[in-house]
C-alpha cells in the first residue's frame, strides 16, 4: 500500500473519474467519444477492485484477478465496438447519434 | 489525473481527448506500480495504453478528418448532466468517507508477485481461477471473429449495388 495515502483519498479520485465518464457518455454525441467515457468508467471500476482488494485483504488476489478480467473484456469490447462503428460510418457516413435510426440495413 | 479525465470528455478535437485518455490510462498504471502490483500495472500498461489507444487513434483516422471540432452541446444538456453527476459523487463521497473500512496494517501486508497471479489463474482449487480464465479466452476469440464478421464487406452486395 503506498504509505501516507489513505483507501478514502484513492476511493475519491476512482469516483470521481467515474462521474466523469458518467457525464461524457451523457453529454457526446460522437460514438467515439461516448466509448472513451466508457473507457473511464471500466477503468475507475477496475481501480476500485485493485484498492480493495490491496488494503482490506492483503493476502488474496480476487480484485487483482478480476481487474484483469475487466481489462480483457474492455479490449474485446472496444474491439467489436470500433468495428461495429467502421461498418455504420461506411453506410451512413456520419458519427453522430442523432443520425443513427437505423439497426441493420 | 482528474484534470485529464475532466479534458477527455471535454476537449472538441477528438484526437486530443484520446491523447488525455492515455494519460488517465497511464496514471492509472502508476497507481498499480505504486501498491506493488507490478503484473497488472503492465498489463494496464500493454493493453489499454497501447492496444487500445492505437485502435482508437487508427479508427479516428479512419472514419472522420481529425481537425473537424465536435458538435457543441446543448448547454441545458450538459447542465443536467453536470447535475445529475455532482450529486452522484457527493452521494458516493458520502458513503464513503462515513465507511469505517478495516484497513490491514502495512507491515501484514505481503507483496504478490507474478508467480502467485498466475498459479491462481490456473488452479483449480478452492479459490482458483480457472473456469473464468476460460470463459475469458471464449470470449476473446468470439470477439475477434465477431470483430471479422462484422467489418467484412458483403460481395453479393456490392455486386448487386454496382
Amino acid at each position: 500500500m503506498i504509505s501516507g495515502i489513505s483507501i478514502y483519498e484513492i476511493l475519491t479520485v476512482s469516483t470521481i473519474i467515474f462521474f466523469i465518464g458518467i457525464y461524457g457518455f451523457a453529454t457526446r454525441k460522437n460514438l467515439i467519444a461516448m466509448l472513451m467515457s466508457v473507457e473511464l468508467i471500466l477503468n475507475s471500476a477496475a481501480l476500485n477492485f485493485v484498492i480493495f482488494n490491496k488494503y482490506l485483504f492483503p493476502e488474496e488476489l480476487g480484485g487483482a484477478i478480476f481487474s484483469i478480467f475487466i481489462i480483457a473484456v474492455a479490449a474485446a469490447e472496444t474491439a467489436l465496438a470500433l468495428a461495429i462503428i467502421i461498418n455504420l460510418y461506411r453506410l451512413i457516413m456520419s458519427l453522430k447519434t442523432d443520425d443513427l435510426e437505423t439497426m441493420k440495413y | 489525473m482528474i484534470v485529464f479525465a475532466a479534458m477527455t470528455v471535454s476537449n472538441k478535437n477528438i484526437m486530443r481527448s484520446i491523447i488525455y485518455l492515455l494519460f488517465v490510462l497511464i496514471g492509472m498504471a502508476a497507481i498499480y506500480f505504486m501498491i506493488e502490483f507490478y503484473f497488472l500495472g503492465a498489463v494496464q500498461l500493454t493493453v489499454y495504453a497501447g492496444g487500445i489507444i492505437v485502435l482508437y487513434v487508427n479508427s479516428v483516422m479512419l472514419v472522420e478528418k481529425i481537425n473537424n471540432p465536435l458538435p457543441s452541446v446543448a448547454l441545458w444538456r450538459r447542465l443536467l448532466a453536470g447535475f445529475l453527476s455532482a450529486f452522484g459523487i457527493i452521494l458516493t463521497l458520502f458513503a464513503v468517507w462515513s465507511y469505517d473500512f478495516a484497513v490491514v496494517a502495512e507491515n501484514q501486508a505481503k507483496e504478490i508477485s507474478i508467480e502467485d497471479v498466475g498459479l491462481t489463474l490456473l488452479s483449480y482449487g478452492d479459490h482458483g481461477y480457472i473456469l473464468p480464465f476460460e470463459v475469458i479466452s471464449v470470449l476473446l476469440l468470439a470477439a475477434m471473429v465477431g470483430a471479422i464478421v462484422i467489418a467484412k464487406t458483403n460481395k453479393h452486395e456490392q455486386i448487386t449495388n454496382k
